[in-house]
């Protein structure tokens, strides 16, 4: 018997998870526990599910209230008489029976409406008396036409170039930078590591102004240049890059210069492929500044053919007249990049920034 | 076995991606070689150091003095050499209030009404950010199923883009919204957020703890799983109650972790810009306009760039900035000797 309960409560607490709780009762804190977890998942991933099945709605169910959870079009059927299909509806007759029927045409309140099983015959319904049948469809317009008749395609393409140059620049002169700090002892390595420890604390909106005046006096303004190059030497990824160097054994490097190798050829072939885990945590930050930056190049970049994705977005929200269902599908798209690295390479993010409090 | 595959196929991705790579650097070889030559081995470390100190050099010490004669100058040139020097008139345009503590009385109204805004919206954030990256730190660190999965969930919005959070969150805001759906739903009236000043305010705060709770619950985290867990069994073999081992242990062991996330959260707080700006444009009016925002108008879209003026309200939002980074020292220093 009580082999039996302490099973039972074993398989319980099983069912449950592992909880606080004593012979599989549940303590009130699992219940808080779960709870604010669900709570928790629906808040943190509801809003961004919502904006990708809103981005597959047309523009005319977009304007709809209140909303349908699926992107909903309305069927539409190819009747005997008739040329082109006819929208489906679902009409309440006179005689109080519902029909399926195809509307031909709608006169002020009434709509002409068709039986498609006796295309022979059109019937009176009053507009109110009729609902739109409906089915699951995508409105994948929503993803062509930006790309295709606006500018979205440039954007993308200059965000991309952005991302890359400017991860790849940071990268070299990053790591660069950190061989020298982490490597050597000469006098003044203090000094620089003070200095680059100093510019940590220098975020770029106290010097907005200046950097623009530099950016401008080397010609760069609307240039994706001024983009890629202000932020290139972070000193988080010198710091990040110097510390992990640090680690690796003397005894190598000794070694190389036993073997007459330049310091260039030690830097590149002994201590950057064993500084790759750093590497790649950098790459990882690097690609992900660089694709989601807003204030910068919304400052420096003000005509349409060097906008970024996230400035164009900004911008297309911001007209008059704001078409939703391209801004959602575009929305979307520059959610996707940062998604898949993130399901990837998730571990590589969070431990890099347990490790470093930086992001 | 398969995973075996796996590795290979990935070893042979990056060396494909590495070939470039290691072709430009031996290209580089010779360059370097003889610049060793030239200059002797001792010498190295600064050439290595160059391209980064040019760069910081440029973009960020050269501007941090720039920035301070800037905001001593007047005019509506952008070259130094074009602007008149007036000295400290600009500090003393946007210092000039009858009372501090309203906004209306000051010359530059926007300049302050811009600090004030800020004041609440770091007061709130901070304190709620704080308060729920704990709740979910704690619960995270529990015994619980799927732990990584839903640590995933919690952290996912933190590397979304500022522009892309934002219009998440306008339209579900929208008067035609689903969250105006739901009010419906209920019974109730829709609610105009982003006319309301408060509402605007309120959904300012809650956008930006929404997208930054994961860093925060990520630093608490680690620091939770930090503490030695037979501090927790000698705890238990006591009969310690629950309640007790958290303000007695968890809380205290703690602390530092939670110095450097109130801290960082002030600091990130009182430079908040991007998705605010993208959410409400500041408005309604001058609701939620912070002093970045000040500063970017200012500076940047106003008909006379006035870039004396953001100059010289940048180095007010320096010197606060300042201020945190030295306290944000003071704790990391604490939290390395516990």
């Amino acid at each position: 018997m009580s082999d039996a309960a302490a099973t039972s409560s074993r398989t319980i607490r099983g069912l449950l998870g592992a909880t606080r709780g004593t012979n599989g009762r549940l303590h009130w804190t699992d219940v808080f526990t779960y709870m604010y977890l669900g709570f928790g998942v629906l808040l943190m991933f509801g809003p961004v599910i919502w904006l990708v099945l809103s981005s597959f709605k047309t523009s005319s169910a977009l304007l709809e209230f209140p909303p349908t959870f699926l992107p909903l079009g309305q069927i539409e059927i190819q009747v005997e008489g008739y040329d082109d299909p006819l929208p489906l509806f679902e009409a309440t007759l006179e005689d109080g029976s519902v029909k399926q029927l195809a509307q031909v045409r709608r006169i002020g309140i009434m709509s002409q409406m068709v039986d498609p099983e006796n295309p022979g015959e059109t019937i009176q319904v009053p507009i109110n008396r009729r609902t739109e049948v409906r089915e699951f469809r995508m409105a994948l317009e929503n993803y062509r036409d930006p790309l295709e008749r606006f500018d979205f395609t440039r954007y993308l393409y200059n965000s991309v170039v952005v991302t890359v140059v400017a991860t790849l620049v940071t990268l070299l002169i990053n790591s660069m930078a950190a061989y020298g700090l982490a490597i050597y002892e000469f006098r003044g390595r203090a000094a620089i590591m003070l200095l680059v420890i100093g510019t940590l604390m220098i975020p770029i909106t106290v010097i907005l102004v200046p950097v623009y005046l530099v950016v401008t006096s080397m010609g760069m303004i609307n240039s994706l240049w001024a983009v890629i190059l202000p932020g290139a030497a972070t000193p988080t990824g010198v710091f990040l890059l110097r510390q992990y160097m640090l680690t690796i054994p003397r005894d190598l490097i000794e070694a190389a210069r036993m073997d007459k190798a330049s310091e260039w050829a030690i830097y590149w072939k002994v201590v950057l492929p064993l500084a790759m885990p750093a590497m790649a945590v950098l790459a990882i930050f690097s690609i992900m500044w660089r694709w989601n930056d807003f204030l910068w190049p919304l400052i420096v970049l003000n005509r349409s053919e060097v906008y970024t994705l996230q400035v164009g977005l900004n911008a297309f929200q911001g007209e008059l007249d704001v078409q939703w269902h391209y801004i959602l599908a575009m929305t979307v798209v520059t959610l996707i990049p940062v998604t898949l690295v993130f399901a990837f390479l998730q571990k590589f993010i969070t431990t890099g920034i347990a490790s470093s409090g930086m992001k | 076995m398969a995973q075996q595959s796996d590795q290979t196929t990935g070893d042979r991705l990056a060396s494909l991606a590495g070939a470039p790579v290691r072709l430009l650097f031996r290209a580089l070889d010779p360059l370097f070689t003889a610049i060793q030559r030239g200059i002797g081995t001792k010498r190295m470390p600064w050439i290595f150091l160059l391209p980064n100190l040019v760069f910081f050099g440029l973009f960020v010490i050269l501007p941090l003095f720039i920035n301070f004669f800037y905001s001593l100058t007047g005019g509506t040139q952008l070259y130094l050499t074009d602007r008149p020097f007036i000295g400290t008139e600009q500090y003393g345009y946007l210092l000039d209030c009858e009372a501090f503590t309203d906004p209306q009385t000051c010359r530059e109204d926007r300049f302050w009404k811009g600090i004030y805004n800020t004041l609440v919206f770091i007061f709130f954030q901070v304190t709620f950010m704080v308060l729920f990256s704990l709740i979910t730190a704690l619960i995270l660190n529990r015994e619980i199923r799927a732990r990584g999965f839903f640590r995933a969930v919690f952290f996912f919005p933190v590397l979304l883009s500022p522009v892309v959070v934002a219009l998440i969150w306008k339209w579900i805001l929208l008067r035609d919204g689903i969250l105006n759906a739901f009010l419906v739903s209920i019974g109730l009236d829709k609610i105009l957020f982003f006319v309301s000043p408060e509402w605007s305010m309120f959904w300012a705060i809650f956008v930006s703890i929404w997208a930054h709770m994961g860093f925060y619950t990520l630093i608490l985290l680690a620091g939770l799983q930090a503490i030695p867990p037979d501090l927790y069994e000698a705890a238990e073999m006591d009969g310690t109650s629950k309640e007790r081992v958290f303000w007695r242990i968890t809380l205290p062991l703690l602390w530092p972790n939670m110095l450097v996330v109130i801290v960082l959260a002030l600091i990130k707080g009182v430079q908040i810009f991007d998705e605010v700006f993208v959410l409400t444009g500041g408005g309604p009016g001058t609701a939620t306009q912070f002093i970045v925002q000040y500063i970017y108008n200012t500076g940047f879209t106003n008909q006379v760039q006035n870039f004396g003026l953001a100059s010289a309200a940048s180095v007010v939002l320096g010197v606060a900035l300042f201020v945190l980074t030295m306290a944000q020292l003071a704790a990391t220093r604490r939290k390395d000797d516990v």
